[in-house]
C-alpha cells in the first residue's frame, strides 16, 4: 500500500487474502516440536500468549515491529515476501532453521530458509508462488532477540541479532540483521563457541568467551554505510548484541 | 501478469461497515486506501492523512477489534470488516471523555495528530482501564504528534484512566 500511496504503483489484477482464514491460523505439533504460522497471522498475536511460550524469540522480534497498529497488519509473510535485511522476523527464522512452505501453480514445496532470502528484497520465490506458512522448531533453551534503532519503537532496525541455544544438542546458533545482502548466520562463530566450551545445561561462561564470541561474529557481518547508520558502527553493534544475548543464555 | 491490463479505471463497487452502518462505495479506483475512502467517498474526514506509509498513526481506526493505519488497508480487501472510525465515537458529536480530557489537559494544540490518539486512547482503555505509565506509551507508540511533547497527551488519558475508575 506504501507503493500505491506514495509512489503511484499501477494495479492490474488484485487478489485480498484476508477473508482466507487457512492463513490466518498456526499449530503446534507437540509429537514433532514444531509450529507452523500461517502467512497471515498478525504479529500482534505472536507478541504474548502460546506463541511466545513456545518461541520466546519470535515473540521478542514480534514486540519490536513499528507500533501496535503495524503489529496489528504486519506478518511473517509480508517479511518474507519483502526480504529486507532489516526484517524483524527474520533472523528468528534463519537462527531456527525455518522451513517455508510454499504454494504455486505446480503445487507445494518447501524451501529451506538458507535457500529462500537469496539478496536485498529477493526471495527464491517463483512466478506465481506465494507464501503459505513457516515452520519453526520447539526446542529447550534460551533464546532472545535484541534490535538496535534510533528509538524505542517505529525503527527500522540498524542493528539486530537472535540468539537461540538448544540445551539438548549443546549448540548455539546466532543470525545477524540489517549488517548485509542478507540476514546472516555466523556459523563460524557458532562452530568456534560450540568448540570451546560446552554448550550444554549448567556449562558456565567466562567473560573472555563471552568477548571474543563477540568479536568472531563482528567478523562475519558485512554491514555498509547508509543513511541510517556507518558499517563501523553497525560492526561494533552486532558484536555487543551478540554478547549481551550470549550472557543472557547463560544467566 | 501482463502489464497490458494495468487497472487505471475506477468502476468498483463494494460495501464496507462503518461505524455500524453498511456503506456503498461506488465508482472507485481498486487502489484506493481505506483511508481514502473514508474521507473522500463516506464524508468521514475525521481519519487524517499525513505520512501515507503508516509511520504517524494519524489514520487510526478501529477494524475488527484492532487499531490499525487506514492508509496501509485496499479499501477493496475490508468488505465484511467492521470499521471503527473517531466519528464513530460519539454519534450525537458530543464530547468522548478522552476529548474533554485531551482539552483539559493541554494536550491538542494543532489539532491534526489528535483523531488518530483519540482512537488509540479509547481502544487502550477497553483493553486496560488501568493502564501503566508505560502501557500508555507503548500503546501510543504508533501515534506521533509534532506538537505538545506528549506530556499533556499522557496526562490525559491518565486522567481518563482515573476518573473511570472513580478516583479523581
Amino acid at each position: 500500500m506504501v507503493e500505491v500511496n506514495l509512489h503511484g504503483r499501477a494495479l492490474s489484477t488484485v487478489i485480498s487474502l484476508r477473508q482466507v482464514t487457512e492463513l490466518r491460523e498456526w499449530q503446534y505439533r507437540p509429537t514433532i516440536s514444531r509450529l507452523t504460522i500461517g502467512a497471515g497471522v498478525p504479529y500482534a498475536q505472536m507478541e504474548s500468549g502460546e506463541i511466545a511460550r513456545l518461541v520466546p524469540a519470535l515473540s521478542q522480534a514480534a514486540r519490536t515491529v513499528g507500533s501496535p497498529q503495524i503489529r496489528a497488519a504486519g506478518t511473517l509473510g509480508g517479511n518474507l515476501g519483502t526480504c529486507s535485511p532489516a526484517g524483524d522476523g527474520l533472523p528468528v527464522l534463519a537462527a531456527l532453521d525455518a522451513i517455508i512452505h510454499v504454494i504455486g501453480p505446480d503445487g507445494a514445496r518447501d524451501i529451506e530458509w538458507a535457500d529462500f532470502m537469496v539478496g536485498v528484497k529477493k526471495n527464491s520465490l517463483l512466478p506465481g508462488e506465494f507464501v503459505h506458512s513457516v515452520s519453526l522448531p520447539v526446542l529447550e533453551g534460551w533464546q532472545g532477540y535484541a534490535k538496535v534503532g534510533t528509538r524505542n519503537a517505529m525503527v527500522i532496525a540498524t542493528a539486530s541479532a537472535c540468539l537461540v541455544r538448544d540445551s539438548d544438542e549443546g549448540l548455539v546458533t546466532v543470525a545477524l540483521g540489517a549488517v548485509g545482502p542478507t540476514v546472516i548466520r555466523c556459523r563460524q562463530a557458532e562452530k568456534w563457541l560450540a568448540s570451546t566450551i560446552d554448550l550444554r545445561h549448567g556449562a558456565a561462561l567466562d567473560a573472555d568467551i563471552a568477548n571474543e564470541f563477540g568479536r568472531r561474529v563482528r567478523l562475519e557481518a558485512l554491514p555498509i554505510d547508509d543513511h541510517r547508520s556507518t558499517a563501523e558502527y553497525r560492526r561494533h553493534a552486532v558484536g555487543v548484541l551478540a554478547t549481551r544475548l550470549l550472557v543472557r543464555s547463560f544467566a | 501478469m501482463s502489464t497490458s491490463d494495468t487497472n487505471t479505471s475506477a468502476n468498483e463497487m463494494y460495501t464496507l461497515r462503518v461505524n455500524g452502518r453498511d456503506c456503498d462505495v461506488q465508482d472507485a479506483w481498486i487502489g484506493e486506501s481505506l483511508l481514502y475512502v473514508l474521507r473522500e467517498r463516506l464524508g468521514l474526514p475525521g481519519s487524517k492523512g499525513a505520512c501515507e506509509q503508516g509511520e504517524c498513526g494519524s489514520c487510526t481506526v478501529i477494524m475488527d477489534g484492532s487499531a490499525v493505519c487506514s492508509c496501509l488497508v485496499l479499501a477493496a480487501s475490508a468488505t465484511g470488516s467492521d470499521i471503527h472510525t473517531v466519528e464513530g465515537l460519539s454519534p450525537d458529536g458530543s464530547l468522548t471523555d478522552v476529548q474533554s480530557a485531551f482539552l483539559e489537559a493541554g494536550g491538542v494544540q494543532c489539532g491534526f495528530c489528535t483523531p488518530g490518539f483519540i482512537v488509540a486512547v479509547h481502544h487502550l482503555l477497553e483493553e486496560i482501564p488501568d493502564p501503566s505509565e508505560e502501557a500508555i506509551r507503548e500503546a501510543l507508540s504508533g501515534n506521533i504528534c509534532r506538537c505538545t511533547g506528549y506530556g499533556r497527551i499522557l496526562e490525559a488519558v491518565q486522567i481518563v484512566a482515573a476518573q473511570r475508575r472513580g478516583t479523581v
